[in-house]
């Protein structure tokens, strides 16, 4: 009986121990903060630049797909500029989904920003043309998911294609689309961790340097999983009720 | 004679680099305030003529001369025509993210920058002729098929045109419903609205049509008004198709 009650009165006083050590100790826990600051920056940035990217690779593929044999037929410098943006974000999209992110990351890095120090704007420039990717694609099947007809009807009402579009298409494939761009998003939080690999401290990062420093795995780099995995948590509860929200709009 | 407001000449469509024939030479005009019928077994091409004059379909050869102008011509600025042209489609093609009203508004508004609340009001009389002003607010997905296919022909209408053209508009419907759209078809008909109408309604056609074109392989077989069609078809094909029909 003694020797349990010792065991847990160690126990605790172990974890206490350690607990101090990796998080109050030199302030730790603020540079822990800190990452978590520096994750959610490149995170939301990224996200930025990814739905643009992907909105207008997106806009130029589909536009392509649906006008390529009419305006083929009409030639002049309007298809071959659509000609040459469509092959441009095909090559976009087929480097980039081709390769891993990580690699991606360190290209951009030491390479095309070799002189620059800022890890962190470097970081989000290269998640963010990623993403971009990914969100392309989203996009592209969310105007294709839209039914051709709805298509005529813009048109047969007098709308241009942009207008259709914009009125008609767009409002449908975003609505459509939005729970898959939702989970884009916290694949794009998650991927994030990486960042450490060019200098960037983020969560991961700052977690990692705690653990060199106190030689205890466990505290830091559990607290840094429990950090990404509320995160997600909050963000895949956010998209159910969206979900749920746009489906009874659909009643 | 009255004036013409479509005349097409010569047209053909061809598919896979002319492996379809999906019409093969259609001469035809339609004069203002004519109400004509197009039949056909299906696969004849008379979904693909009508969907010509719109140009949602684009020719292979031909010319398609409305007011004046060979809307055909990839010069000629098809979005100006095409608001004077209403369509109502088999499946209705109603915006399913918009509410009755906003369907009925939205093109005269963006294009034909009319001012909210003329345009509205506008809708709501036309609601009100179909039987359906109470359901301004309701989403397309609220409504039965009849409903939606009444709103579709008054969407079109919301843009004043002068001739309006009908692709199957009662196929895609429960048989209870057909009385309800036709009747409003027929209305519209009588007020002198310029039609054009794709249907398998036998007795819409004898009933309404002025004229009625027989369509098979993507030729006119055969045209005439619906006593002569119905009661003395003359081609053999016309005679088959109708012996299978009627």
């Amino acid at each position: 009986m003694e020797s349990i009650k010792t065991w847990f009165v160690n126990l605790w006083s172990d974890f206490s121990a350690d607990f101090y050590t990796n998080f109050i100790k030199s302030d730790r826990w603020y540079s822990l903060l800190k990452g978590l600051g520096s994750t959610l920056q490149i995170t939301f940035f990224a996200l930025l630049i990814g739905l643009m990217l992907g909105i207008i690779v997106a806009a130029v593929r589909s536009t392509y797909d649906k006008n390529k044999e009419t305006m083929k037929k009409r030639g002049g410098t309007g298809w071959h500029l659509l000609n040459f943006f469509n092959s441009v974000c095909n090559i976009y999209l087929t480097v980039i989904r081709g390769t891993p992110v990580t690699v991606q990351l360190m290209i951009f890095f030491f390479i095309i920003f070799a002189g620059s120090r800022n890890g962190i704007m470097v970081a989000t420039i290269a998640f963010g043309f990623n993403s971009g990717a990914y969100v392309a694609e989203i996009f592209r099947s969310g105007i294709l998911s839209v039914d051709n007809g709805q298509f005529e009807a813009g048109r047969s009402l007098g709308f241009n294609y942009l207008q259709t579009m914009i009125y008609v298409i767009i409002p449908q494939a975003f609505k459509a689309v939005l729970p898959t761009l939702c989970n884009e998003f916290i694949v794009l939080l998650k991927e994030t961790s990486i960042a450490g690999y060019v200098g960037v401290i983020d969560l991961t990062k700052a977690g990692d340097i705690i653990r060199g420093r106190t030689f205890s795995a466990y505290m830091p780099l559990i607290a840094v999983a429990l950090v990404y995995l509320v995160m997600v948590m909050i963000l895949t509860a956010l998209v159910r009720r969206l979900e749920r929200r746009l489906r009874k709009s659909e009643r | 004679m009255s004036d013409k407001i479509i005349e097409v000449i010569g047209l053909k469509k061809h598919y896979n680099g002319g492996a379809i024939k999906a019409l093969n030479g259609i001469d035809v005009t339609i004069d203002r305030g004519e109400v004509v019928v197009v039949i056909g077994p299906s696969g004849s091409g008379k979904s693909t003529l009508l969907r010509s004059l719109n140009l949602l379909e684009d020719p292979t050869e031909g010319q398609i001369i409305v007011d004046g102008t060979d809307i055909a011509d990839k010069k000629a600025n098809i979005n100006v025509h095409r608001q004077k042209m209403g369509m109502v489609f088999q499946h209705f093609n109603l915006f399913p993210h918009m509410t009755i009203l906003r369907n009925m508004t939205i093109a005269p508004m963006k294009l034909k920058k009319m001012p909210k609340a003329e345009a509205e009001a506008k809708a709501l009389e036309l609601l009100k002729r179909v039987g359906l002003e109470d359901r301004a607010n309701a989403y397309p997905s609220q409504l039965s098929g009849g409903q939606k296919q009444r709103v579709a022909i008054v969407r079109a209408l919301c843009m004043d045109p002068d001739v309006m053209l009908f692709d199957e508009p009662t196929s895609a419907l429960d048989p209870e419903m057909v009385g309800e759209v036709l009747e409003v078809m027929k209305e519209l008909a009588k007020e002198g609205m310029t039609m054009v109408v794709v249907t398998h309604e036998m007795g819409f056609a004898k009933e309404v049509a002025d004229r009625v074109l027989f369509i098979d392989e993507g030729v006119i077989q055969e045209q005439g008004t619906p006593d002569q069609i119905f009661n003395h078809p003359q081609n053999l094909r016309t005679q088959s198709f109708l012996s299978k029909v009627l």
